[in-house]
């Protein structure tokens, strides 16, 4: 049995508030800037409209800390996925670190991108 | 006595790799699980088109023809739908996940699952609302 530890713990916290931010706005910004917009069903915002909302100091916070979350979100479920399809027990660890360290990797990403 | 019995603490029974594919749920279970990797997709063409609205307007319009190749486009249907399984597996589940109680009797599971669903709507109609409000 894998041993329980609060780092366990707090990654599933993590793994629980992305699941959550990620659920509530992640299909509506998919469907409008990957589907629609690119069909031509809806016209894509103007260039000067997007730029306003992204200087909004509190929506790029929301933003970087959805997309954090739901890259931990990612990382705790793809780490599992792996574990259990492949079942490479001897590279658990390495997986582990992987999977936790390209989420933080794109989550310092985000912060870059949203705040440059 | 000292004849140790096996330790059965250690025991694994052997499990074949394709064991997702034997049932219907068990196919359901992983198709859900996976949908973790389409929130990463999305999280990282969100952030291609913020990085391109901040390259000026023409790095958004490169975006924008980005975005609109086949490959992508079908990419993102594709990762649409397993991001929309993802939020509804996700909502319907939460009544197992959250307990209320409230005058010392249980919350019924589905007024939970229909508040996490009306979360959603209202966070879905704001999002369009700020994104398509510059018109």
């Amino acid at each position: 049995m894998a041993r329980r530890s609060s780092s366990e713990a707090i990654a599933w916290l993590l793994f629980s508030a992305g699941g959550m931010a990620s659920a509530l706005l992640i299909p509506v910004l998919l469907l409008l800037f990957g589907v629609l917009f690119p069909l031509g069903w809806l016209a894509p915002p103007a260039y000067a409209h997007l730029l306003s909302v992204l200087s909004n100091p509190f929506l790029r916070i929301l933003l970087l800390l959805l997309f954090a979350l739901s890259l931990a979100h990612w990382a705790h479920r793809f780490r599992h996925v792996l574990n259990d399809l492949l079942q490479l027990d001897r590279l658990r660890t390495a997986i582990g670190v992987l999977c936790y360290g390209a989420a933080a990797a794109g989550s310092i990403w985000a912060a870059v991108v949203l705040f440059q | 006595m000292s004849t140790e019995p096996t330790d059965l603490r250690l025991y694994r029974p052997p499990i074949r790799r394709t064991w997702w594919l034997h049932r219907r749920s068990y196919l359901m279970f992983v198709l859900r699980e996976v949908s973790c990797v389409f929130v990463a997709w999305a999280v990282v063409f969100l952030l291609l088109m913020i990085n391109a609205v901040h390259a000026g307007d023409d790095g958004y319009q490169r975006f924008l023809a980005f975005s609109g190749r086949p490959w992508v486009l079908v990419l993102n249907i594709v990762a649409l739908a397993f991001v929309l399984l993802h939020a509804i597996t996700w909502f319907n589940l939460a009544p197992k996940a959250i307990v209320l109680t409230a005058r010392g009797r249980r919350l019924a599971p589905r007024a939970v699952a229909a508040a996490h669903f009306g979360a959603w709507l209202v966070a879905t109609v704001v999002v369009g609302w700020i994104v398509l409000g510059g018109r």
